[in-house]
């Protein structure tokens, strides 16, 4: 058996029900959730936003493909929205561009 | 109940932060070379960090019942100029008998270049020579995952013990590949941006509390020394018991960071 798939089998699940989940955690994910609305409502109405209003930039792309993730009716939506914004190339770059990150890979 | 928190940049916070962890429970602390905010400009300024690391922090946590250690290293954001990292990195050994340092960390990488890989790899190579515990630093946001792989497979190569090195600032698309690999893994609390509480927690519930830590990772930008305490809170907020609570935020640092004999949380 591998250590991931003894984690698996032996984790702990929320002891909560869904119900207390949702007394303590609904108001704060519901406020977020307006939140990711009123934002892409303003990139709608970006200075240079296209006919569909879609902004253009490859970040605001990479959400709108995550939102699809979270409702895609299968589990383990957190991983797959990471490896979603995550590099997959493998080969060091030649030099570091910059010190910072962008939050999703950057096109080609 | 006592705690440790195994990664936070005192020499950024002030003296009520000490306080206030010790009054939250804290009784040790390690803390990793970092990037300052800026960088510097000679090995001297190197040296006087160092020196603030292995002197003066220790005594200023100490004032409040608190044992401080310390990792040293070139961190990776500042590795890009590998000639001027590797004349720091000669001035490490100096440091390295001083009573509260524990290893070498926090090293790895940040933009997965390949100068930041050589300079990986000369601090895997000290590291193995002089039989030190490793503290690894991971890339932040797209950065993550490929980092991950190749500082995992940079200490596989140079011959480094997994059960030797902690893989920090683990997530939910790393902490499965890091565990698996045999090394152990902290999840570093963030206010805002990364990792925090509430999703450590779930990390928790879904892999176990084998080989994890938890950390605040406190320093100049936006952080918060008390996050350990409040994922403490967070667990028995969901009804996690007690045992639970105490084996990631005492436990398993203890155990990991005890491979080290100058490591000590208390006075048994
Ligand atoms: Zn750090």
């Amino acid at each position: 058996m591998t250590l991931e798939s003894k984690f698996m089998t032996e984790r702990n699940s929320c002891p909560m029900t869904a119900a207390e989940i949702a007394d303590a955690y609904f108001m704060e994910h519901r406020a977020k959730l307006i939140d990711l609305a009123a934002f892409l409502d303003r990139v709608d109405r970006a200075s240079d936003a296209d006919d569909e209003g879609l902004g253009v930039d490859f970040r605001i792309t990479a959400l709108h493909e995550c939102l699809k993730i979270l409702n895609d009716g299968k589990n383990d939506r957190t991983r797959r929205v990471l490896e979603h914004l995550s590099d997959h190339s493998s080969e060091p770059l030649q030099t570091a561009p910059m010190k910072g990150a962008l939050g999703a890979p950057a096109p080609e | 109940m006592k705690y440790i928190d195994p990664h936070i940049h005192m020499v950024s916070r002030t003296t009520d932060d000490y306080e206030r962890m010790a009054m939250a429970g804290c009784v040790a602390i390690t803390e990793p070379a970092f990037w300052a905010g800026f960088d510097r400009s000679s090995p001297q300024g190197f040296y006087d960090y160092y020196k603030q690391l292995t002197d003066t922090e220790p005594k200023r946590a100490a004032q409040y019942g608190i044992r401080h250690h310390c990792w040293l290293c070139v961190n990776p954001k500042e590795a890009e100029d590998a000639g001027f990292a590797k004349e720091v990195m000669s001035i490490i050994p100096d440091f390295m008998d001083c009573p509260n340092v524990l290893g070498i960390g926090e090293i790895g990488l940040n933009k997965n270049s390949r100068n930041e890989l050589m300079i990986l790899e000369a601090h895997l190579e000290l590291a193995l020579s002089t039989n030190q515990l490793v503290l690894v630093h991971t890339p932040h946001l797209e950065d993550k995952l490929k980092g991950t792989r190749l500082i995992m497979d940079a200490i596989f190569n140079a011959g480094l013990q997994p059960d030797r090195v902690l893989i920090d600032h683990v997530e939910e698309h790393t902490v499965s590949e890091v565990l698996d690999r045999g090394f152990w893994a902290g999840m570093t609390l963030y206010p805002d941006s990364k990792c925090t509480p509430q999703r450590a927690v779930d990390i928790l519930e879904t892999y176990g509390t084998e080989r994890l830590w938890m950390n605040s990772a406190g320093d100049w930008g936006p952080s918060d020394p008390l996050s350990v305490p409040k994922a403490r809170i967070e667990m028995r907020r969901r009804g996690h018991s007690e045992d639970m609570v105490r084996k990631v935020t005492w436990d398993n640092p203890k155990t990991f960071l005890s491979r080290s004999p100058r490591f000590r949380a208390d006075d048994d």
